[in-house]
């Protein structure tokens, strides 16, 4: 059973994934969007490690909801709300419970992504965070591992596909050749989230 | 790459202490990022709120003041506000009457006034939002986030502050504006790319003899890359391009804007140029505006924005304004 120390573990292997990565975000974003994905996130998961530190909400739910609301209040861009949602979504899924199974987390996780995939209007293939996130979702009944590894793949398989949401949709065919930011930052999420399962 | 800084996280909150201190007209919180017009909330009158990335000053910040908007949020280099701001915004100008958003069509400004506009709601406050779309460089398909919001913007928040400041009620104020952007039509060119204070280095690979049509006020392309071109050639086609999407009956205002690193001799000199094919099509200018006014940094190049008007909104951009950024008439 996960409880809400897994969770803050999870937030925190994020921001400290986060910060190692900020530059080469950045400079995947610098060719197809405006060279500021690194930066940006970075500035939120700080402020959601620093918020965990002060505050100990005592569920699942509560922690991501609370990491979720910080991301919406200090990212800004895209990514602010649409990280923001995921977070926020994933944590109103997982309701009240003290304890949460992998299932459930699986389940709360889907919700998130569909919130993300409604709110940005992106579907697989666009070239977006949703690339890594979708295949994760699906391979995460299987074990975190299986997740990671299939976020890793989601957002390498981005490279080849031309973007139709979000600044780099203005590059059109141009945008072809470079793998998305999004989808990048997106495996990080999931690489710690089985991190803090200790896989 | 040299800039004027001193670290790259205190470049925005480093720029609105002197904007603070050069602006006493103006309540500037630099904590949480919102400038607003010292005398808000006026009573009785529609509050505007607009706001996106910094680096394209003196958008935003430098048009609020009596005439045009109540308050504006600059958000990171390039990024948009957070809702945060928004909300705190549109309270601080909020008399009762209202508040229109002046959004840009970015995929985060979008979002994130988006969600401000239904926290603000939830504050009790009427919210309407206006989406700003002139770039004629990006086709508008369901494969692209749709055109960007550009050079019309300046339009936009002028009429409707003017319109505002008459004391028009809420939904005559976003009508005015929406008509003003359904009329407006941009095109941009980048000659360089620009520098963002988080990277150091440029955003783009421009090369020496080559320019970008079709630029975006972040350096992101529209259309091609070409060997670089006379500022009559480049007139001829980013006139030429705003003409096949806009067919002007009436006459327009003409905005000759450069992207930051282009001096007004050049300026002057491409709008010579622009007035000459507007001529030669046989479209009458009724105002024009040349300078720097929507930026990208320290990019070099410059938009044309083309906006087709009546005698009701050329009466309402003749109308007095006093901000930082333009000033007429009182």
């Amino acid at each position: 059973m996960l409880d809400a120390d897994f969770f803050r573990r999870w937030m925190t292997a994020t921001a400290a994934s986060v910060e190692r990565e900020a530059e080469r975000l950045t400079d995947l974003d610098s060719p197809i969007g405006d060279a500021d994905h690194g930066s940006n996130l970075q500035r939120g998961f700080r402020a959601v490690a620093a918020t965990l530190e002060k505050e100990a909400p005592g569920t699942p739910g509560a922690v991501l909801t609370l990491a979720g609301r910080q991301l919406i209040s200090t990212v800004g861009g895209a990514s602010g709300p649409l990280y923001g949602t995921l977070l926020r979504r994933t944590g109103k899924a997982l309701g009240d419970a003290a304890e949460v199974g992998a299932q459930d987390l699986a389940d709360a996780l889907r919700a998130g992504v569909d919130a993300v995939m409604q709110l940005g209007g992106a579907a697989p293939g666009d070239k977006t965070m949703v690339d890594a996130l979708v295949p994760a979702v699906d391979a995460l009944s299987e074990s975190f591992a299986a997740s990671r590894a299939a976020a890793q793949e989601g957002a390498l398989a981005t490279t080849p596909l031309q973007a139709r949401k979000g600044r780099a949709s203005y590059l059109g065919e141009r945008s072809i050749g470079h793998q998305d930011p999004g989808a990048t930052s997106s495996a990080l999420l999931i690489a710690a989230l089985a991190e803090a399962a200790g896989e | 790459m040299k800039m004027l800084i001193n670290v790259a996280e205190t470049v925005v909150a480093d720029a609105l202490r002197g904007m603070a201190a050069a602006h006493p007209e103006l309540t500037v919180d630099v904590e949480n990022r919102v400038i607003v017009r010292r005398d808000a909330p006026v009573a009785g009158k529609v509050g505007l709120v607009s706001g996106g990335g910094s680096g394209h000053e003196p958008l935003h910040g430098g048009f609020v003041g009596p005439g045009m908007l109540s308050a504006a949020c600059p958000g990171e280099v390039f990024t948009s506000p957070v809702p945060d701001q928004m909300v705190r915004a549109a309270a601080a100008v909020d008399s009762g009457a209202g508040v229109l958003f002046i959004v840009k069509n970015y995929t985060g400004d979008v979002l994130n006034f988006d969600m401000a506009a239904e926290l603000a709601e939830d504050e009790g406050i009427q919210i309407a939002k206006i989406l700003v779309d002139d770039d004629v460089a990006v086709t508008d398909s369901l494969y692209t986030a749709g055109r960007r919001g550009t050079g019309a913007t300046l339009f936009v928040e002028k009429i409707a502050g003017a319109a505002a400041e008459e004391g028009l009620p809420l939904e005559r104020v976003e009508a005015l504006a929406r008509q003003v952007n359904e009329n407006s039509r941009s095109f941009g060119v980048a000659l360089s790319a620009c520098t963002t204070p988080a990277k150091g280095s440029p955003t783009f690979d421009l090369p020496a003899g080559e320019l970008e049509l079709g630029v975006g006020i972040h350096g992101e392309p529209g259309r091609e890359r070409r060997a670089m071109m006379t500022s009559r050639e480049i007139a001829d086609f980013s006139v030429n391009a705003i003409l096949e999407d806009l067919n002007p009956r009436n006459p327009v205002l003409v905005l000759v804007n450069g992207m930051g690193a282009t001096p007004l001799l050049e300026l002057y000199g491409f709008n010579a140029e622009v007035q000459r094919v507007l001529t030669g099509r046989g479209v009458p200018v009724a105002r024009t505006l040349v300078g720097n006014y929507v930026t990208s940094l320290d990019m070099a190049g410059a938009s044309v924005t083309l906006c087709q008007i009546d005698e009701d909104l050329l009466r309402l951009w003749d109308a007095p304004v006093r901000t930082a950024g333009l000033r007429w008439g009182m």
